[in-house]
C-alpha cells in the first residue's frame, strides 16, 4: 500500500510541486483562514524536481485570482481540486495581468507604504517578471522579490 | 477627467490643451469660472507652482482655497490624509495636490468625485510642468514633433524630467540625456524609450551636444544627491551654462534654453538677456497652460 507522508483529504485543494521551502510563503499569499484545516509537507522527495513542498487545504476551493497570486513563488506548482478523495479538476498557474493587494511596493515613498491601501501592480513582462506599481509608477524586477521575500 | 501622469495623457489630449493654452494667451476665447472654487493642497512646500495655479484660476475668474504644508491642517491633529481629502472635496469643485508621497495624487483621484490635478508627487510626476514645457516648445519651435531635445542635470530624481520624457516621447523626438553617471535616468525608462522606438543618446558632456539640439532643458543638481561636498563641487561646474559657452557655439537658429526653475547656478545670470534664454517665458506659459487645464477639467470649454 502506498505510504502517504501527508494525509489525503476528502474534499478541498492540493497544491503540489511547490519549490522546497516556499510553502510558508504560499500560505502567506493565500491568506489561510483560522478555520481552514491545512496539511503541510516540506522538503518531500519528488521524482520530477528532487524536493518539493505540498499543501492540502480541506474544504476550500481557490479562485483563479488566488491561484494566480502564488505564481510569483511557485510557478510550476500544480493545483488539484479533490472531491471524495479523488482529484476531479486540475488548474494551471498563470501570472495574472494585475496583482492586487498581495505584494508590498519596494518604494518606501510610495503612497501604498504610507496609507492603508492595497497595492496594485500591472505586470509589464512575465519572463523575467517586471511589474509597474500603479501608484508610484516605478517598474520593479528583482527588488520586488527581495522586498517581499519571494 | 484628472491630470495625474504624463504616461496616462494621450497625445490628442496634450495637443488640445496646447491649442487651448494658445487661445487663452492670445485672447481668442473667453472662459469664465467665476462660480468655481478650487482647493490647492500643498502638503509639500512650493512657491511658484502654487502661485502659478492660483494665478491661473484667478485669471479665469475662479476662487481658490490654499493650504500650504500639512502643518496648517488637521493632518497635524492626527486626521488621516484620506479624511482630509474627502472632507475638502465636499467644499470645492476641483483639487490640485502636491505631496512628497509618490502616488498621492492617483490615490486622491480614487477617493474623491471631483477632478484632481497632480502638482507634483515626490520623484514621480509633475504633469502640468511637462504640459507647459511642451507648450513652450510648440510656441518657440512651431512644433514638438521630431525636435532634438537635450535634458541636462539630475535625471534620476527630478519629477519634471520623468514627466517631460514621457510627454516628449509621444512626439517622436530625439533625446540627449546628459547627467553625471549616478544621476542618470532610471534604466527602465530607457527600456521604455526603446520599446516606443525613441532615439536617445546618453552622455555627461554638455558642450558636445549644444550645437546638435533644438532645445536644451536644464535642471538643478541638488547638493544632497552627492555623497560629499567634494563630489558635488567636482560635478557642479561642468553642468553650468555660461554666456561664453553659448556665444562660442554655432547654435541652431531657434535654439531654446529652458529650465523649470528655481535656478541656483546651472545657468549664469548673464545668459538671461540672450534671445535663446526662455525660462522666464516658460514660467509665464505655465499660467496659460494651467488655465487650459483648469478650464478643461471644470468643463468650462
Amino acid at each position: 500500500m502506498k505510504e502517504l507522508k501527508v494525509d489525503a483529504i476528502k474534499c478541498g485543494t492540493v497544491i503540489d510541486h511547490i519549490p522546497p521551502g516556499k510553502v510558508f510563503k504560499v500560505i502567506d499569499l493565500l491568506g489561510i483562514n483560522e478555520d481552514d484545516q491545512v496539511m503541510i509537507g516540506t522538503n518531500l522527495g519528488s521524482p520530477k524536481f528532487g524536493r518539493k513542498d505540498v499543501i492540502k487545504i480541506e474544504n476550500r476551493f481557490l479562485s483563479d485570482e488566488e491561484i494566480n497570486s502564488i505564481s510569483l513563488v511557485a510557478r510550476r506548482a500544480s493545483i488539484s481540486i479533490i472531491e471524495d478523495f479523488k482529484p476531479c479538476k486540475k488548474s494551471k498557474i498563470e501570472i495574472p495581468d494585475t496583482l492586487r493587494g498581495i505584494l508590498v511596493c519596494p518604494n518606501r515613498h510610495c503612497v501604498t507604504n504610507n496609507e492603508l491601501i492595497p497595492t496594485l501592480f500591472t505586470v509589464e513582462q512575465k519572463e523575467p517578471l517586471l511589474v509597474r506599481c500603479d501608484y508610484c509608477e516605478r517598474i520593479f524586477g528583482d527588488e520586488l522579490h527581495k522586498c517581499n521575500s519571494l | 477627467m484628472d491630470i495625474i501622469s504624463m504616461r496616462s495623457i494621450s497625445k490628442d489630449e496634450i495637443t488640445s490643451l496646447i491649442d487651448l493654452a494658445e487661445k487663452i494667451e492670445f485672447r481668442s476665447i473667453d472662459i469664465n469660472i467665476s462660480d468655481r472654487l478650487v482647493a490647492l493642497l500643498f502638503f509639500e512646500p512650493s512657491t511658484r507652482t502654487a502661485f502659478s495655479f492660483d494665478t491661473a484660476i484667478k485669471r479665469l475668474g475662479g476662487k481658490t482655497l490654499l493650504m500650504q504644508e500639512a502643518k496648517s491642517s488637521s493632518v497635524q491633529k492626527g486626521e488621516s490624509f484620506a479624511d482630509t481629502i474627502k472632507t475638502v472635496s465636499q467644499y470645492v469643485d476641483a483639487i490640485v495636490i502636491r505631496s512628497a508621497v509618490e502616488g498621492a495624487a492617483r490615490y486622491t483621484s480614487e477617493i474623491v468625485d471631483i477632478p484632481v490635478i497632480n502638482a507634483g508627487d515626490g520623484a514621480n510626476q509633475h504633469p502640468t510642468q511637462a504640459l507647459l514645457d511642451l507648450y513652450t516648445i510648440k510656441k518657440r519651435q512651431g512644433t514638438v514633433e521630431n525636435r532634438k531635445v537635450a535634458i541636462v542635470g539630475d535625471l534620476r530624481y527630478g519629477r519634471a524630467v520623468y514627466s517631460l520624457v514621457y510627454g516628449l516621447a509621444k512626439f517622436n523626438v530625439e533625446l540627449y540625456l546628459i547627467s553625471p553617471e549616478h544621476l542618470q535616468i532610471r534604466p527602465y525608462v530607457r527600456d521604455e524609450l526603446d520599446a516606443m522606438g525613441i532615439t536617445y543618446h546618453q552622455g555627461d558632456d554638455i558642450s558636445s551636444v549644444l550645437e546638435e539640439v533644438d532645445i536644451m532643458y536644464v535642471t538643478r543638481i541638488q547638493r544632497e544627491r552627492f555623497a560629499g561636498q567634494y563630489e558635488y563641487e567636482k560635478v557642479k561646474d561642468s553642468y553650468q551654462i555660461t554666456r561664453d559657452m553659448i556665444e562660442a557655439c554655432n547654435l541652431k537658429e531657434n535654439f531654446t534654453l529652458m529650465h523649470p526653475l528655481p535656478r541656483v547656478n546651472e545657468i549664469t545670470t548673464d545668459v538671461d538677456s540672450l534671445p535663446c534664454a526662455h525660462y522666464f517665458q516658460q514660467a509665464k506659459n505655465g499660467v496659460y497652460m494651467r488655465q487650459a487645464v483648469m478650464a478643461t477639467l471644470l468643463g468650462a470649454v
